[in-house]
């Protein structure tokens, strides 16, 4: 049986300074409870690895934890700029940040590669881009079979991998369903993979095929009620778009960001004590 | 609005929304490109087929999404399938009829920018980035591009290309081996553009009844052409406008409905 910890224990233990950490989720089970117990923790020089850094690196990077970022789509959605990923790659500020950039195909791909102890991913992909010209990294193959030039992408091998998911068991077993992005690919690429979760159950019954991260591929889980929000988690609630609308103003300016972190998650023991004070000041949640 | 009750948006919409006929397999970003879509599916093409790069394939969703991955889009789709999938064996393998996409520049030939404004390593405007684009750009049988006009988001050369569309023009695409056709349209708050078959340089060959030709070229940041004849697009009919403020009252309505957090 694993050991069900909380989730301050499991990124003290899981996360280090310097590390590559992929909090994976596409739009949907984001993991913000423990981007934001990162940030608590005051991590440093992380290399940060999301194909949509969404609010929560938008967050961990204005807060400065991170110094370099391994993206594909780098923006608020269907809202505008994430300001403070902006400000980090325009203006150095709080800390310079590194891009490593791709396309969404390409980054899936190189989770693929990573997930499968590969050297590097194969698309075709890039076609007529500068991307490969900035991004020295994304190169090509003959094939050996007809000579055709397929584009590669070096594999994805994070540290340590971070995912939402709605529930596990008590062996630790864990269940996603929904949008799956590649959570699966990033959770099997990683050196470490740490989880929370919505709810703790006697027996996922899981339907076959369903997306489920068994025990022994997980080293932490923690559950965290609501861990998702902003984002979702389905089964559970919705997504706060009315938050990423809002999102907008408050990131848009330095000071402004940098009291809305110090209230809400540096001045949170945990997630439930941040949903509080949230809800205190007037936050419908 | 100048007389007109309708805005620029929506004849935008409404004009990309003509373009799309039923059962076409249609790849969609978010904004206007997923209105026009959603919009043809209320009106003219009830089994077209909507495919968001989330993963969810036939979605029919009610409200717009304000995200690419919204819970409407899982919900009222025929699949859900994860990402590496959506893109190799659904876009790589050539199953895309559309691919709907917009950008903050486009150059003469359809080539798209949504990376940067300025040098790359000291931008100075630093935009959200390509995303699924490029490979929508390459794989999709045809690229219809969504854009307002002006001289700054009309250009005759991109700071980044982020998407190919016809690369330098004159076949160049086609000779490169790009399995797609490439941009066909691109639907400007002018009118429409269409490639020259010969130079693959985008021309105008329909205005809005309200512009003029010379008010086009003159939004426009490369000497544009007109083709042979420039057709003159009808205004949005009651219906059409109707059903699209339908869409987007019912959409502004869901996004600032609260959230309950089961804690």
């Amino acid at each position: 049986m694993l050991p069900s910890l909380t989730l301050r224990e499991a990124i003290e233990e899981h996360v280090r300074d310097g590390d590559a950490v992929a909090l994976e989720g596409f739009t949907h089970l984001i993991p913000f409870a423990a981007g934001h117990e990162i940030i608590r923790q005051q991590r440093r020089h992380l290399h940060l690895i999301r194909m949509t850094p969404d609010l929560i690196y938008d967050q961990m990077i204005g807060a400065g934890c991170a110094d370099r970022l391994t993206f594909s789509w780098g923006g608020n959605p269907g809202v505008g700029s994430a300001h403070r990923v902006r400000d980090a790659i325009e203006k150095g500020w709080p800390v310079p940040l590194a891009v490593n950039e791709h396309s969404h195909a390409g980054m899936a791909a190189a989770y693929v590669a990573g997930a499968s102890r590969l050297p590097f991913g194969l698309l075709k992909g890039y076609f007529g881009t500068d991307l490969a010209k900035v991004n020295t990294t994304i190169r090509s193959v003959e094939c050996p079979y007809t000579g055709e030039k397929i584009t590669t992408v070096p594999s994805l091998t994070p540290d340590v991998t971070i995912l939402h998911a709605q529930q596990a068991d008590r062996e630790g077993n864990v269940l996603i369903h929904g949008i799956v992005g590649a959570q699966k690919e990033a959770a099997l690429a990683a050196k470490r993979l740490v989880v929370t979760v919505e709810e703790l159950v006697d027996t996922l019954d899981a339907p076959m095929n369903s997306v489920v991260l068994p025990s022994w591929v997980v080293s932490a889980v923690a559950c965290v009620p609501g861990g998702a929000w902003p984002s979702y988690a389905r089964g559970y609630y919705a997504r706060d778009n009315a938050f990423y609308i809002a999102w907008d103003e408050i990131a848009r300016d330095r000071e402004r960001f940098t009291a809305w972190i110090a209230r809400y998650v540096l001045g949170s023991k945990d997630h439930a004590a941040f949903v509080a004070a949230l809800r205190a000041d007037g936050v419908a949640l | 609005m100048n007389g007109r009750d309708w805005t620029a948006d929506e004849m935008m919409t409404v004009t990309a929304a003509r373009m799309l006929w039923d059962r076409a397999v249609c790849f969609v970003g978010i904004g206007l490109p997923s209105a026009a879509a959603n919009l043809a599916r209320l009106l003219h093409a009830p089994d077209i087929v909507l495919i968001y790069e989330s993963g969810t394939i036939g979605t029919r969703p009610d409200v717009l999404p304000l995200s690419i991955g919204d819970g409407e889009l899982a919900e009222t789709a025929t699949c859900v399938v994860p990402l590496p999938e959506i893109f190799a064996y659904w876009l790589q393998s050539g199953r895309i009829d559309v691919g709907f996409l917009g950008a903050a520049q486009v150059d003469r030939y359809g080539n798209l920018n949504s990376t940067v404004i300025g040098p790359y390593d000291q931008p100075k405007t630093r935009l959200p980035g390509a995303g699924g684009a490029p490979e929508i750009a390459t794989h999709a049988q045809q690229v219809f591009v969504v854009l307002k006009q002006s001289p700054r988001s009309f250009v005759p050369s991109l700071d980044f290309v982020s998407s190919a569309g016809f690369l330098n023009g004159g076949g160049e695409r086609a000779r490169r081996g790009a399995p797609g056709r490439g941009p066909q349209a691109i639907i400007t708050d002018y009118g429409v553009m269409r490639p020259d078959p010969t130079t693959d340089e985008f021309v105008l060959v329909a205005r809005y009844d309200h512009v003029t030709v010379d008010e086009a070229i003159a939004a426009c940041g490369w000497p544009l052409r007109t083709g042979a004849a420039v057709e003159v697009i009808a205004p949005p009919s009651s219906l059409e406008l109707e059903a699209l403020r339908e869409l987007h009252a019912r959409t502004r309505a869901a996004h600032a409905a609260a959230v309950k957090l089961p804690i």
